[in-house]
């Protein structure tokens, strides 16, 4: 897809300069070198050359806040996806965090020849199977565990977390031995060729092994199966997310809890909600516990201040800036718990909160979702 | 497993040890195997995560990194700091699947030229034993291509 399409499948065309983009982006607030508005413009000019070098392209944490305001319904986030390949096409790159490790990683994992060994986190109490017809969707999860092991996240708790409540309700996950990298940070990056590859690898791995519907505990990986992979290649899988496997345990009362006092609060991921519209069943699966306390922050849902950094790129000051604001708005709340969704959201947030800036009152609890789920059933 | 494989090594020296014994085993002519493509960095510390994924990303068969002993680091915790990073970097390559005895991490002072030379022979062996690294010319972006000249 070149930019000419790419404008006109995200009806760029129809802006009206209006600007309530970068009056809401998180980006724009604290960075003010960086415009949508401005952004979309210069895709706009004709005979612009400096678009694809322009480093603010890679600044877009294509959170889809942007997308809910335009009163012109244009798809901004479609709009930078293109540009950014395009970019990507003439030798143009982001810049990586982490020292591009988490971009290394993904891009290993397209040789086909590779042996991963990737399972060694299943512990003997969680059912597992190699074929069969739900399979858990696990992701980066491993790799995450050990790479972000600093910042004291384990995001592999998700993971067991996650076959603990499938087992529980009477699910036996299949769990692929060689499952890639959903693609998702190498898409968003640009990177198509790459990111093609590894989705090849994921839908010939899950037709060997023949399951009928794929479960996953990351927003992303949802996010990139539902709407990325039938774009590119023809897959007839279903797809659902942990939310919605517990919401329908609950309603046919398959699940018991028990009481959780606390109070907390929940940040919604953007891959989940607005580009999703997931929104009513993570908040099911917490008000249900009985004794929980759920306070909703001032901006949530639709409106939800995305975590700071996406496809691991461009981790700046605005970052650092966006994140602390975010959990002094989860402190303000009066919860002391912080419940998030993504895998990600996790771990910037803890980032954050090791900064020397942060003060006590951006130091909030966090934990996963699918674990607090997991820890409150009754066995 | 072919005799004739000559694997391709990248060694991250640092600036105040590792790299000057390298030197001194070159000025003494002591013989080591001509598979290590030296990267000086000016400490242990520099070496991230992220370039050992990228060495072994563009075709490295094996990655070397070489520092001071923790009480001679010239910047104090620098060593110390290669060795964390290390440690996460081994978990990430187990789980990747690539061999283990392909990533190595030793301390070689600025006085020990027969230590480097009596290290790369070791390391080289040990890789030649394992073979060619899986990810080896599986990379065809166009950006990575290693250069004619070196391959």
């Amino acid at each position: 897809m070149n930019l000419k399409e790419a404008v006109k499948k995200s009806k760029a065309y129809l802006c009206l300069e209006c600007g309530k983009c970068t009056g809401i982006c998180p980006i724009s607030k604290f960075n003010r070198g960086y415009s949508p508005r401005i952004l979309v413009n210069k895709t706009l000019r004709k005979n612009d050359t400096t678009l694809l070098k322009d480093k603010n392209i890679w600044n877009c944490l294509t959170c889809r806040l942007c997308d809910e305001q335009c009163p012109a319904d244009i798809d901004y986030i479609e709009l930078t996806q293109a540009i950014r390949i395009e970019a990507q096409r003439i030798g143009e790159e982001a810049f990586c965090s982490h020292g591009g490790a988490a971009q290394s990683l993904m891009r290993i994992m397209t040789s086909e020849s590779l042996q991963q060994k990737r399972l060694d986190w299943i512990d003997k109490n969680l059912k597992v199977a190699g074929t069969g017809e739900v399979l858990y969707f696990v992701g980066c999860l491993p790799y995450f565990d050990a790479l972000f092991t600093e910042t004291g996240v384990e995001t592999l708790r998700a993971a067991r977390a996650t076959v603990k409540i499938l087992n529980h309700i009477g699910v036996t996950p299949v769990i692929l031995h060689q499952e890639r990298c959903c693609g998702h940070d190498l898409l968003w990056s640009g990177d198509l060729e790459n990111f093609k590859k590894l989705a090849e690898q994921n839908i010939n791995e899950i037709k060997k092994c023949g399951a009928k519907k794929i479960i996953f505990s990351c927003p992303e990986g949802y996010r990139t199966f539902k709407l990325d992979y039938p774009k590119y290649f023809d897959c007839d899988f279903e797809v659902q997310y942990i939310t919605d496997v517990i919401s329908e345990a609950i309603s046919n009362k398959n699940v018991k809890f028990k009481d959780f006092n606390k109070t907390v609060t929940f940040q919604d991921p953007c891959r989940l909600g607005r580009h999703l519209g997931v929104y009513d069943t993570p908040r099911e699966a917490i008000t249900t516990i009985p004794k929980i306390q759920f306070i909703e922050m001032p901006r949530t849902r639709n409106r939800a201040i995305c975590c700071g950094v996406s496809a691991w790129m461009n981790c700046s000051t605005f970052s650092k800036s966006i994140q602390l604001m975010r959990l002094k708005e989860a402190k303000k709340t009066g919860a002391n718990l912080l419940i998030l969704s993504c895998p990600k959201c996790e771990i910037h947030f803890n980032c954050a909160m090791k900064d020397e800036k942060a003060g006590k009152d951006a130091k909030i609890e966090t934990i996963q979702l699918v674990t607090l789920v997991a820890d409150a059933i009754e066995e | 497993m072919n005799n004739n494989f000559q694997p391709k090594i990248i060694a991250f020296c640092c600036n105040w040890c590792s790299y000057p014994a390298a030197d001194a085993a070159g000025i003494s002519r002591l013989q080591y195997p001509a598979n290590i493509r030296i990267v000086r960095v000016m400490c242990g510390g520099r070496v991230t995560t992220g370039l050992v994924l990228k060495a072994f990303e563009l075709g490295a068969d094996g990655v070397l990194i070489a520092t001071c002993h923790f009480e001679d680091c010239h910047y104090l915790f620098g060593a110390k700091r290669a060795s964390e990073v290390h440690k996460i970097t081994e978990k990430l390559v187990q789980i990747l699947g690539i061999e283990p005895e392909r990533l190595r991490l030793d301390w070689i002072s600025a006085a020990e030229a027969p230590k480097f030379a009596k290290v790369v022979k070791e390391f080289v062996e040990a890789v030649k034993k394992v073979g060619p690294s899986p990810i080896r010319k599986k990379v065809t972006d166009d950006k990575y291509q290693i250069p004619e000249e070196i391959k």
